[in-house]
């Protein structure tokens, strides 16, 4: 069973935005959809390692800021023509907090 | 012998429950009904019929005094329960008491109050039940002014029953669109069109700070500044669960009164129903899971088994005129689909999520006929994939083989109208065809079909394809894959329509697509934005990463800084601030660019905020390097130290710059000015150069130095500083106007040509002047530095991460 941490308030990320989580593995970016759905991907574009985190936000979907290539976010799956995989973490909102996998805080994946 | 049933609260889900229980069985319980309105149960949903002068309050009664006697019913009204004695099972209220073998708590909910200064006045009520009807009835509407706090279904119903009284009636809500729980933003965005078409003025986004007045409530005042007269306050920001009593008798209590299947709380004698129970973490509104409820609880008090489970609800909207249906889920997601019917002229948004070919989300606006039917394929879960194609247009339009559309234009009459903003017919099309118009714009041009908001493309298509006999040339193509459109067409009827926010474009203009992509909506934040500078605001979430995070970004995920140096020139004093900036946030490369500004690259989004208040400090401002919007004008030193110099060209390059600094523009805007022919500022090639002469100044534009090289064409020739600077004003708002987004201005040119930009900005003076006169207007919004509201102690934390756990690792 997943453990999860807080991390901040559901507020703190902007609609059709994101913020970024640091962890010991990279950086993770925190979406929050138009209709506030949240979610966690790794903040790397497996095409040239572009931040995610600062893409457009459309739908459930993410534009990479660097060279567009779009990911659905529940999946983390390229769409279109594009080929390629975003990791994705158990991240929920309880009471309007965020709430992301506590296995996140380890020092190495184990 | 009876046993002892106690009642507290005559509500409606209470009210059901003993209507159940005396039909199933007459003779179970000796009833005690306290209640502390001082009435027994009414409905409480036609409460705005009511506020609304529609109905009185006798028509909305459920059970009447004879009700209660006929059933033996012990009633209590205006009584409210103070205790609960659970271990000799009593109650008590402060005039009376009365043991029961089962109690029912069906307490209902208390609306919530903001915690803001004047939440006390006078004046500022609640909506909840029949007193605060009748106190906002007697406060007497007509003509004062109303405030209601709170866009959700319980504050429009008393927005528009205050308003049909005759007040005139602000609703602010604190999110993005109405109903935000009910609604996505397109039917938000209609439902509000059509409260403001009957005088309502709804304010979205809108924080409230207080209600202000002397004595009794007398204004509203927003967090934004925003002051709305209010006469009377009322709030519907939402309900929680009225579980003071439960508390008090120790009851297990989460945010409502927590019970089991059977509707018993933690004590066996116990039961509670209604809008204060909690069941499996779910709270409970709307009437349909109570009126559940009442169903379970009866049978569970004549012993017999029976479990409550909850089922989706649909929302309705009791506002007459007000047309809306919701039920379901309608978040996007993995897997889900949407099928979207849009009809802007007649104000239509339909919307069905989808997951694996069954329905498990409607929302609807405009036309609602077909919810119920939409709503049963949901809750049975239906696979429609065999009626998938014509789901949308409702049942009428099941069964039988696919439709053919050329069939279907081909048996539609004559006067058949095919373009309802214009009232053109099918037999005018056919007409305009025969006459030689065989293409879209040529029919468009010579009958005006499709010309207006575009929806019946499509079938005018079909028409000429139909006089035809084959296929015609297909239109322009659209913006993107969310909509047909064209650029121009957009940009044409976000300013013939008013459209002044982007799902406002997206419903009128049938976007395909929910919310967009990234290609649309920084054009659609463009166009809005160049269109209305005064009343739109932009949207920081539809701009590409440069704009919000207004610095550019590096290949690694680093950004350059580059500050604003007004014609190129600068001061020890700015330099030393650079060069300390540079040091402190230890940047990796200082580099001088191609437009004489120096650029500070490898700087770390979060040190962003706090490099910039470093250089604000410094009387430095955002060189807007990364915008498509005025980036740099290029000078050379000019008449004041150069031998060749005719003019002052860097004196004129520096109040251009302050002139357009700040200013949005399709795509990035480089100007230069060269002091004489030798032309050592490079203007030659910018969107606009200058050369000056010994008669004065030579305007050129529409240059390229980029994938494209091109020299710039001639525009006008001026004799005075004041006169350059009016035309290349006029011209860089030509530009704003009217080109495609992402067109530079040689593209631009080359598509409208130049005789007609020359006519625009330098023969016709009253134009320019007014496209001076525009510009300025947007500058007064624009001209500014961004960092100057970004670089503020409240905002600067939102540039660092949420969260690091490499700190926590670590100890």
């Amino acid at each position: 069973m997943t453990h999860f941490v807080d991390i901040g308030a559901l507020d703190d990320v902007p609609k059709q935005g994101a913020r970024v989580v640091k962890t010991a593995q990279g950086c993770i970016a925190v979406f929050r959809t138009a209709d506030d759905q949240v979610f966690a991907l790794d903040d790397r574009c497996p095409h040239k390692g572009g931040p995610l985190s600062e893409g457009i936000v459309h739908g459930s979907s993410v534009t990479c800021p660097l060279h567009n290539w779009v990911f659905e976010m529940n999946s983390g799956e390229a769409q279109g023509a594009d080929e390629g995989h975003v990791r994705t973490y158990p991240i929920r909102v309880e009471h309007g907090r965020i709430l992301i996998s506590a296995g996140l805080m380890a020092r190495r994946v184990a | 012998m009876k046993r002892k049933l106690v009642v507290i609260g005559a509500g409606m889900a209470s009210g059901r429950m003993l209507e159940q229980l005396f039909d199933a069985n007459p003779d179970a319980y000796d009833v005690t009904l306290f209640n502390g309105e001082p009435r027994g149960n009414y409905n409480r949903l036609m409460l705005s019929p009511v506020l609304s002068g529609e109905k009185t309050y006798d028509d909305i009664v459920t059970h009447d005094e004879d009700w209660y006697v006929a059933h033996g019913v012990d009633c209590r009204f205006g009584q409210p329960v103070v205790r609960i004695d659970r271990k000799n099972r009593v109650v008590h209220s402060n005039h009376s008491s009365a043991e029961y073998d089962a109690l029912v708590i069906a307490t209902g909910s208390a609306p919530f109050i903001i915690p803001v200064a004047g939440k006390e006045l006078p004046g500022v009520v609640t909506y909840r039940d029949l007193e605060d009807t009748n106190a906002m009835i007697e406060a007497g509407m007509a003509g004062k002014d109303a405030v209601v706090i709170g866009g959700g279904l319980l504050g429009l119903e008393a927005a528009a029953g205050m308003a049909s009284r005759g007040a005139k009636v602000t609703v602010i809500h604190l999110m993005d669109h109405l109903m935000e729980r009910q609604l996505d933003p397109a039917a938000g965005y209609l439902l509000q069109k059509d409260l403001e078409k009957r005088g309502i003025t709804v304010h979205c986004k809108g924080a409230t700070k207080a209600i202000m007045g002397n004595g009794r409530a007398e204004a509203v005042l927003l967090e934004d500044g925003t002051v709305y007269p209010a006469d009377l306050v009322c709030m519907a920001v939402g309900i929680r669960p009225e579980t003071r009593i439960a508390v008090d008798a120790h009851l297990e209590v989460e945010r409502g009164i927590a019970v089991d299947d059977a509707l018993r709380t933690s004590d066996p004698h116990i039961f509670a129903l209604g809008e204060c129970v909690e069941h499996r973490q779910q709270l409970f509104g709307l009437v349909a899971p109570l009126y559940d409820q009442a169903k379970v609880l009866a049978k569970t008090l004549l012993g017999e088994e029976a479990a409550f489970q909850p089922v989706q609800t649909a929302t309705k909207l009791k506002v007459t005129g007000c047309d809306l249906f919701s039920a379901g889920d309608f978040a996007e997601g993995e897997g889900r689909e949407d099928i979207v019917f849009r009809d802007p002229g007649r104000g239509i948004y339909k919307r069905l999520v989808l997951q694996d070919n069954r329905i498990i989300g409607v929302v609807m606006y405009g036309d609602t006929v077909d919810g119920n039917w939409f709503y049963g394929l949901m809750k049975e879960g239906t696979d429609i994939g065999e009626m998938r194609d014509t789901l949308i247009f409702g049942p009428a339009y099941q069964g039988g083989a696919a439709p053919d559309p050329m069939a279907a234009v081909a048996a539609l009459p004559p006067e058949a109208e095919i373009c309802g903003c214009n009232g053109i017919c099918k037999g005018t099309i056919v007409e305009a065809v025969q006459n030689g118009a065989t293409t879209l714009d040529a029919v468009r041009a010579t009958t005006k079909a499709s010309g207006s908001c575009g929806t019946c493309t499509g079938l005018v298509q079909q028409v000429m394809a139909f006089t035809l006999g084959g296929d015609v040339a297909e239109a322009p193509e659209g913006m993107c894959k969310c909509t047909d459109h064209t650029h121009e067409d957009v940009r044409r009827l976000i300013k013939s329509m008013g459209l002044k926010s982007i799902p406002a474009v997206m419903q009128e203009l049938g976007w395909k697509s929910v919310g967009g992509c990234h290609s649309c909506r920084p054009a659609l934040n463009f166009y809005l934005l160049a269109e209305w500078p005064l009343e739109y605001r932009d949207d920081r979430q539809s701009r590409f990463v440069n704009e919000r995070n207004h610095a550019n970004i590096q290949k690694d995920g680093t950004y350059s800084v580059v500050p604003r140096m007004w014609g190129g020139v600068t001061t020890p004093d700015e330099l030393r601030a650079i060069a300390d900036a540079a040091d402190k946030y230890n940047v990796p490369m200082v580099k001088v660019t191609g437009g004489q500004r120096i650029d500070l690259l490898g700087v770390k989004k979060e040190d962003l905020p706090h490099m910039w208040a470093d250089l604000n400090q410094a009387g430095l401002v955002s060189g807007h390097a990364y915008s498509k919007g005025l980036r740099t004008v290029k000078t050379c030193v000019g008449s004041e130290f150069c031998r060749f110099g005719t003019q002052d060209s860097t004196g004129l390059g520096i109040r251009l710059e302050k002139l357009l600094w700040g200013s949005w523009t399709p795509h990035k805007v480089k100007l230069g000015v060269s002091g004489c022919p030798r032309n050592c500022a490079e203007a030659t090639c910018k969107d606009v150069g200058v050369i000056c002469v010994d008669s004065g100044f030579k305007i050129s534009v529409a240059g390229a130095a980029g994938m494209e090289v091109k020299e710039t064409e001639h525009l006008a020739d001026a004799a005075t500083e004041d006169e350059t600077v009016e035309i290349i004003t006029a011209f860089v708002q030509l530009y704003r106007e009217h080109a495609q987004y992402l067109h530079r201005p040689w593209k631009w040119v080359a598509k409208v040509g130049l005789d007609w930009v020359k006519e625009q900005v330098v023969d016709d003076l009253d134009n320019r002047r007014d496209l001076v006169a525009r510009f300025e207007i947007s500058q007064s919004v624009y001209r500014k530095d961004p960092w100057a509201e970004h670089s503020t102690t409240l905002e600067t934390p939102k540039w660092a991460p949420l969260a690091d756990f490499t700190l926590e690792a670590a100890e």
